[in-house]
């Protein structure tokens, strides 16, 4: 298949999922009604559901899914490894960290804007940590252990923010943040992420097209011209501005920028640099889907996005693993 | 015409010297063979000369500009390296590991202009990969991807190739193929080092010789000037008798000294 077909699929399936996104919750809209709403000809109570309430969670599923997509794209291009990824290498940790401390010392009053800064702070020191082990070790093991460890110790930090919280309000607003999840964001919420998705997108469409040259290792892609400093800064800033800027919308989610990357490949012929487009959409389209399967199935609270990310991610996450085991 | 000029480089790493002051001359129209063995600082010499590592002590110039001076991208249009190691972190296509060699000239794998298709096609072709282009790499031999490899640093058709043991893991056939094909390269204007250690093959194809054993150059010269039993005893440790036809040289190792 050409990319632009699979592009062009991908956006369609992505269009697709929003719209069903919009159909589906407590309240039973038909197609008539639901259009009117979209066009704003609709009844009060039909357009505030809509433009307050669906499409604003399903359009930060669609961007959030889609952030991490692309951070798993270029994370698995820089480190040459199909198991990076921004929650496996703690970096949604270290992100939801930077934003629970921005809340839990009240510099959020200050501004709207500290609590994506700090939450983006966090995701690009977890980055440039991973990637100053990954110039010292060639091992995907080590990587991953720092990985671990990265997100342990933001773990540990969000636990002890925990015990020492004040009060049950606190303790609920910290929670929210380490289990990840798109109920109740309002297009404002999205548009204090946007510019840093965009500057983000920026540095990581400028690294693009050494992504398939590192394939070929790190001497070899250095005889070719690549410039490996600037292409690994790039990287590590694009990933920790756009994986951080997710995490300041949704929390952390894991295990989306492992999935989508993994389906996308062999379609793109296995290269990093197609590989980022597709992936971005494929994980904003699982993303929403997730979403609305919360919505449809009746437990007695909603369950969290972060939680049934993590119940189908993981064993993904595993099953991957076990292959490359067999093919090494 | 290019030449990179190494002077006076000595090179250490963590206490141990890997070169010590050592100078040599790449230029274009001349094919060098660098032998030696295992650990005599063949590889390191030829990082050096890339500019991939700095030298403890020493200089490394291109076309008279220090090296450390040059950006990636206009070194890599003067340079093309085959490294020893070469991993592939995903199975990507033939073509498109070739078409990376186009990176210096904007090219990439979804990006080629005309001229990058044309020089992408002749090292497919001269190769002798025409048949897998579109195969996974994951689904080639080991030969096979050695000379994915070649192609992709033939493709780059830069002035000067520094090739890393280029026809280690290749048949009898295919090693010559590839010698060739650098022979030909510096016959229409190139300029090459390659480390062989095949020293029949290397003395059969090279102009020149670089012998070097423990961080050192013991010898330059053409094969005629260099070809002794007493470098082949110096060098490598072994009792050799030596004799030139017009088949090329040949060896004889009767056992190590």
């Amino acid at each position: 298949m050409k990319d632009s077909a699979l592009l062009l699929l991908l956006s369609a399936v992505s269009f697709a999922a929003i719209l069903a996104a919009c159909f589906i919750g407590s309240t039973v809209m038909s197609p008539d009604r639901l259009f009117a709403a979209l066009f704003g000809v609709g009844a009060t109570g039909d357009e505030i559901v809509l433009w307050e309430i669906r499409l604003p969670r399903a359009i930060a599923a669609f961007i959030v899914g889609g952030a991490l997509g692309l951070c798993g794209a270029a994370l698995q291009g820089l480190l040459r490894n199909p198991l990076a990824e921004p929650g496996v290498l703690g970096v949604s940790a270290c992100a939801s960290l930077g934003a629970t401390l921005a809340l839990f010392y009240g510099a959020a009053a200050f501004s709207s804007l500290v609590v994506p800064v700090a939450a983006i702070t966090g995701a690009i020191s977890a980055t440039a940590l991973l990637t100053i082990a990954a110039i010292h070790t060639s091992s995907v093991v080590t990587l991953i252990l720092v990985g671990v460890g990265l997100s342990s110790f933001a773990g540990a930090v969000m636990a002890l923010l925990l015990n020492l919280a004040p009060n049950p309000f606190s303790l609920s607003d910290l929670i929210s943040w380490t289990l990840g999840s798109v109920a109740n964001r309002s297009f404002n919420d999205i548009a204090l992420a946007a510019p840093f998705l965009g500057a983000g997108l920026v540095f990581i469409v400028l690294s693009r097209r050494s992504l398939p040259a590192l394939a070929l290792g790190e001497e070899a892609a250095h005889g070719l011209g690549v410039d490996l400093k600037r292409t690994r800064i790039f990287v590590i800033l694009g990933t920790g501005l756009i994986s951080g800027a997710a995490v300041s919308i949704a929390g952390a989610i894991g295990f989306i920028g492992i999935m989508a990357p993994h389906i996308v490949r062999p379609f793109v012929g296995y290269d990093p640099a197609r590989t980022l487009a597709p992936s971005a959409f494929l994980g904003g389209i699982i993303l929403v889907l997730a979403d609305i399967f919360i919505r449809l199935i009746p437990t007695p609270t909603e369950l969290r996005l972060g939680v049934v990310a993590a119940l189908i991610g993981a064993p993904a996450f595993v099953w991957i693993a076990m292959q490359r085991a067999r093919t090494q | 015409m290019t030449n990179i000029k190494l002077t006076n480089i000595t090179m250490e790493l963590k206490g141990r010297r890997l070169l010590s002051n050592v100078s040599t001359e790449i230029k274009s129209g001349e094919l060098i063979a660098l032998i030696g063995p295992n650990g005599a600082g063949k590889t390191t010499l030829l990082k050096c000369a890339l500019g991939l590592i700095s030298p403890t002590i020493g200089t490394v110039t291109v076309d008279g500009s220090p090296i450390e001076d040059l950006s990636p991208i206009a070194r890599a249009q003067k340079i093309s390296y085959l490294p020893q190691m070469r991993p592939l972190a995903w199975p990507i296509r033939v073509r498109d590991v070739v078409a990376l060699g186009r990176y210096a000239y904007g090219g990439s794998t979804t990006k080629l202009t005309q001229l990058d298709e044309a020089a992408v096609a002749k090292a497919i072709s001269d190769c002798d990969l025409s048949a897998f282009e579109d195969r996974g790499t994951d689904t080639l031999s080991g030969g096979e991807l050695a000379r994915v490899h070649c192609a992709r640093a033939f493709a780059a058709q830069a002035p000067l190739l520094l090739a890393d043991e280029p026809v280690a893991a290749l048949d009898l056939a295919h090693q010559f193929q590839i010698m060739s094909l650098i022979r030909n390269y510096v016959d229409h204007g190139g300029g090459a080092i390659v480390v062989l250690h095949d020293i029949s093959l290397a003395a059969r194809y090279a102009d020149r010789l670089i012998w070097m054993k423990d961080s050192i150059i013991n010898a330059d010269g053409t094969p005629d000037e260099t070809m002794t039993a007493g470098l082949m005893e110096k060098v490598f440790a072994v009792d050799a008798t030596i004799s030139k036809d017009e088949g090329g040289w040949s060896l004889n190792v009767s056992n190590a000294t």
